[in-house]
């Protein structure tokens, strides 16, 4: 079973009905318990990194989520829940998060030029600079759905896929059994389910 | 690079797609469903549903649909039509809506824009607009675009994105039904005006109008059409190889 961790920020509607699509139990909680039994974890999160981290912390599922990487359970997070797995980020102020992957949240307003809009929304194709199983059943130049302003930022020895946007921007990023995309999974057709079933049939191997 | 977007267009009243569909191999021509998942097979890149019911209980009946629907499509899903307050945006956003489209309701209450905006994102809210040349001047039209607002419309557009709209949907009146092409003249005025996605709506009749649009606008960003999908006068396979051949970003 996945658990889908529900820290009360997002919409997780597409993200339960994807993993019934490909025949996967997936359910939302919010209990510790319930989570430590998982053999998966999903961190989702939509909206603003200050906000969803306070959430997480505030209400003890964030040191559940350190402890079950920790031990090796595989975890992915999704978008502001890839993000949330960095040390911080710097969207207004400086935030700390999870830690489980180096590096940190910075405006892709830093990196991309000038005449690139912001929101980065749309489909967008992937590279990928190193093997990775959560994309084994795709090819380079697949393309996923992304809505972001943020990106992840000096965690080269992490990223495993990555996106050009005027710049090449990260992803997705692993750190042994802590997974993490920046776009996502669920709005991404075909190859977006092909994703998420790679992620439900992995093992794990410790942080 | 961002792919240009494709994005069919499905009228929903109580419960069925409307304006006509004409479909070998579905079981059911009219259902939201099994069309939206014909799409989303078959390559759109998003989905745009407009609730066209006026009552309570073909909103109701919307609502569910949009759960189906969401439930079997995993694309992004842009939900328009009778969306008049922050309940509105609410009740389609739990049903797995990722975008709301306003337009009536923005011109009867100009905070909505704003106030969704701040509370689930600019990226949530899509500004739709219908839009046609009175006396040489772009003007905003409300109510499906039978009521005249008077208003200036790149000035309204203006002031949708400065109050947090995250996209525009232009809906030429002019051109639309048609067939003769996308309104490239409105369309040109409109994304060099903002810098958030624009959507081209009304006119298209043919793969080559979605080429021209986006060899001569670069800046938008997608395409939206109904019944040339629907009666698969253009199949949005054929469409995107064409747009391939011609240099400009799809997914395929």
């Amino acid at each position: 079973m996945i658990a889908i961790v529900d820290y009360g920020v997002g919409n997780l509607f597409s993200l339960q009905s994807s993993f019934r699509a490909i025949g996967v139990e997936a359910k939302l909680t919010s209990d510790r318990s319930e989570i430590e039994r998982a053999d998966k974890i999903l961190l989702p999160g939509v909206g603003a990194f200050g906000e969803a981290a306070e959430k997480l912390f505030s209400s003890g599922l964030a040191e559940v989520v350190i402890e079950q990487a920790r031990l090796g359970k595989p975890i992915l997070g999704i978008c502001l829940g890839m993000q949330l797995l960095f040390e911080k980020s710097y969207e207004y102020g400086e935030h700390k998060g999870l830690g489980l992957i180096q590096g940190e949240i910075r405006p892709i307003a830093d990196v991309i030029p000038v005449g690139y809009k912001i929101p980065h929304i749309g489909w967008n194709a992937l590279s990928f600079p190193k093997k990775n199983e959560l994309f084994k059943y795709l090819v380079g130049g697949n393309h996923v759905y992304f809505v972001h302003s943020y990106y992840g930022a000096n965690c080269e020895e992490s990223v495993i896929a990555t996106t050009e946007y005027g710049a090449t921007l990260t992803a997705a990023v692993a750190n042994k059994n802590v997974y993490g995309c920046q776009f996502h999974p669920e709005k991404s057709g075909e190859v977006g389910l092909k994703i998420l079933k790679a992620f439900s049939e992995l093992g794990g191997e410790n942080v | 690079m961002i792919t240009k977007r494709i994005i069919p267009c499905l009228d929903v009243k109580n419960g069925r797609v409307v304006k006509g569909v004409n479909f070998q191999g579905l079981a059911d021509v009219s259902s939201p469903v099994e069309l939206g998942k014909y799409y989303s097979d078959h390559g759109a890149d998003e989905l745009v549903f407009y609730d066209i019911t006026a009552s309570g209980e073909g909103r109701a009946l919307f609502t569910d649909i949009l759960r189906e629907v969401a439930a079997n499509v995993f694309i992004p899903l842009t939900v328009g039509g009778g969306i008049n307050t922050l309940d509105d945006f609410d009740r389609v956003l739990k049903c797995g809506a990722d975008k709301v489209s306003v337009n009536s309701g923005a011109i009867r209450n100009p905070e909505l824009i704003y106030q969704a905006a701040k509370r689930y994102g600019n990226q949530c809210v899509v500004l739709s607009a219908d839009v046609k040349r009175v006396d040489g001047r772009f003007t905003v039209f409300a109510k499906g675009g039978r009521e005249n607002t008077g208003l200036d419309a790149l000035e309204w557009i203006k002031r949708g994105v400065e109050n947090g709209a995250g996209e525009i949907v232009l809906n030429s009146i002019d051109t639309d039904g048609v067939k003769g092409g996308f309104d490239l003249e409105m369309l040109a005025a409109v994304s060099e005006l903002v810098d958030v996605p624009v959507i081209a709506s009304g006119g298209a009749g043919k793969v080559q109008d979605f080429v021209e649009l986006f060899k001569r606008l670069p800046k938008v960003d997608a395409g939206l059409a109904a019944s040339i999908f629907h009666f698969g006068e253009v199949k949005i396979a054929d469409l995107k190889r064409a747009l391939a051949k011609e240099n400009i970003p799809v997914r395929l």
